[in-house]
């Protein structure tokens, strides 16, 4: 039995995600094997090769996965798929768009978005926003599987160095290309690995009042995230979005602004450490999962806290 | 240029799901039933192409017993101009429902294809990616926005960094995401129309699937609850118990 993990990476760097998962391919047990797929990654394969536990990196980079286009990534795990029972990539954008694909070729039902191994065929996952936990027993002969990463903690990056093998490209399907990025540039933490995050939701009223809570944000070394209300009002963009259908978090510290708690974005936080809730409705349901809540007008509340914390220190 | 849709039953997002008892799944007897959000989008998003002139034809498709005819009406009511019921009383999982969905598309033949990113009471988000892979078809996920040439199309997809716009050869399965459009609630008068809409039975055994299940369901629980923490009355109460109560910060 061995288990090839997808790496999570944009060619400059191996995301925190991959670590994660890696988590979950050695509670699998057997050989691991680590796939960096895309072009100009050879730096991203060197840092794969030094995570804990991983016996061997495959690199396939090549023109045709610049981007890591679904149908020509699929087609390469597809390829590969023949030697390992299990493989595994983060339940990421990247991975949800390629895995399932990739699955459907080989004839498996894959399983989404693990948040425990029982056993190499049994697994625990959320359903309907997390008010389920069903676990799940695969009968196909492979398994493939995507990882909530934040219900597992990360391997550790600097481990023994694994073999780096080339693999060769399997062509353009020529079915789509890359066109262009919009990209959120930030200096703040990503949003899923981030120690702690301040969320602003519709209460915020406008985009331009997010200012307050990167303010905040700065001081405490935070992400940045939001309801999808926030999202939809064109506060902020997309990429922001925590909840069910957006993002799953679940930092250390978890800082709830002007939001009412609805199921879907709880779906997407409530495994944070400690919850703070700032709202002025003291009904709202965010309280009902904060372990600290102050009810109040987020306009007064938000400024005090930048100014407690430079008192603080 | 034809459009097919795909629509789901499931549980209205409104509703607080409950666990049932015995571990066997969430009550579903007496709960109100609703298209998936995803899905309404998908049949909005076709409406508008064909109000653009792109699509002539839509054709919604719904997998399940009889009731998701209910569904199917509603696509309908909303626009889509026919139906098809591939009906099953088995519990359909996204594999199924993708060798189902292609036994269609290769009888309708559509340029596009829309389903919803992920139906929300499973959550699994597969079924739009595995039709694309079966059909070998291109594939645009998470669809924000999509513009439609020809022979191709340019579609923007939400991503975990922010968006990303590709280019796709058609036919093409796409998946919605939120910010593709808001669905419009179907008038009275078009869903009296609706019911004379036809909508055609078929059977998984009538377009050769087997449907049997992959994935056998162990059981469901509920997850552990949070308990309600205390209010503060200060923020600096706030930022003392951060420190040195939490100790997170």
């Amino acid at each position: 039995m061995s288990v090839l993990v997808i790496a999570e990476h944009d060619d400059a760097e191996l995301k925190p995600a991959t670590l994660n998962t890696v988590t979950v391919a050695r509670a699998l047990g057997g050989e691991i094997h680590v796939l960096v797929v895309g072009e100009g990654c050879g730096g991203v394969a060197e840092a794969a090769a030094k995570i804990d536990g991983v016996a061997k990196v495959l690199v396939a980079d090549a023109p045709e996965y610049a981007h890591r286009l679904a149908e020509n990534v699929a087609n390469l795990v597809v390829g590969l798929a023949d030697g390992y029972s299990h493989i595994l990539a983060p339940h990421t954008t990247s991975g949800k768009n390629i895995l399932p694909r990739a699955a459907a070729l080989l004839d498996i039902q894959p399983v989404s978005d693990i948040t425990a191994v029982i056993s190499e065929d049994t697994f625990e996952r959320p359903i309907y926003a997390g008010n389920g936990v069903a676990t799940v027993q695969s009968t196909d002969t492979k398994k493939l599987i995507t990882v909530r990463t934040t219900a597992f903690e990360p391997a550790a990056a600097d481990g023994g160095p694994a073999t780096v093998e080339q693999v060769a490209g399997t062509g353009d399907a020529g079915l789509s290309s890359f066109v262009r990025a919009d990209t959120s540039k930030s200096e703040r933490p990503e949003l899923t690995s981030a120690k702690i995050i301040i969320s602003g939701g519709r209460g915020m009223a406008s985009g331009e009042n997010f200012d307050m809570l990167e303010r905040v944000a700065d001081k405490l070394g935070a992400a940045v995230g939001a309801s999808r209300a926030a999202v939809d009002a064109g506060f902020v963009p997309n990429d922001y979005q925590v909840g069910q259908t957006g993002k799953i978090v679940a930092p250390d510290l978890y800082i709830a602004v002007g939001l009412s708690g609805a199921i879907q974005h709880l779906a997407g936080m409530k495994d944070s450490k400690v919850i703070v809730a700032i709202n002025k409705d003291e009904e709202a349901p965010i309280f009902q999962v904060a372990d600290y809540g102050i009810v109040g007008d987020l306009f007064d509340v938000v400024p005090q806290l930048e100014a407690e914390l430079d008192k603080q220190g | 240029m034809k459009v097919v849709v795909a629509v789901k039953r499931v549980i209205d997002p409104n509703v607080k799901v409950r666990v049932k008892a015995d571990q066997t799944g969430v009550e579903t007897a007496n709960v109100k039933m609703a298209m998936n959000p995803f899905d309404e989008i998908a049949v909005e998003e076709a409406i508008r192409m064909r109000e653009a002139g792109t699509a002539e034809e839509i054709v919604a498709v719904s997998i399940g017993a009889k009731h998701v005819q209910e569904t199917i009406r509603t696509a309908l009511a909303m626009g889509a101009d026919r139906g098809i019921h591939v009906s099953t009383d088995e519990d359909v999982q996204p594999l199924a429902a993708a060798k189902l969905l292609k036994a269609v598309v290769e009888k309708e033949q559509p340029q596009v294809v829309i389903l919803g990113k992920q139906a929300v009471d499973d959550d699994a988000g597969q079924t739009g990616q595995m039709l694309a892979g079966l059909l070998g078809w291109s594939q645009a996920t998470f669809a924000s926005k999509i513009v439609l040439g020809s022979g191709d199309a340019e579609i923007t997809r939400e991503v975990d960094g922010g968006l990303e716009t590709i280019k796709v050869s058609l036919p093409v399965v796409v998946t919605t995401d939120l910010r593709l459009n808001e669905p419009r609630y179907a008038s009275l008068p078009n869903i009296m129309k609706a019911k004379k809409k036809p909508i055609e039975e078929t059977t998984p055994a009538d377009l050769g699937v087997d449907a049997a299940p992959r994935l056998k369901l162990v059981k469901v629980v509920e997850p552990p609850k949070r308990k309600a923490g205390v209010k503060v009355e200060s923020v600096a109460e706030l930022v003392d118990k951060l420190k040195n109560e939490a100790k997170v910060i």
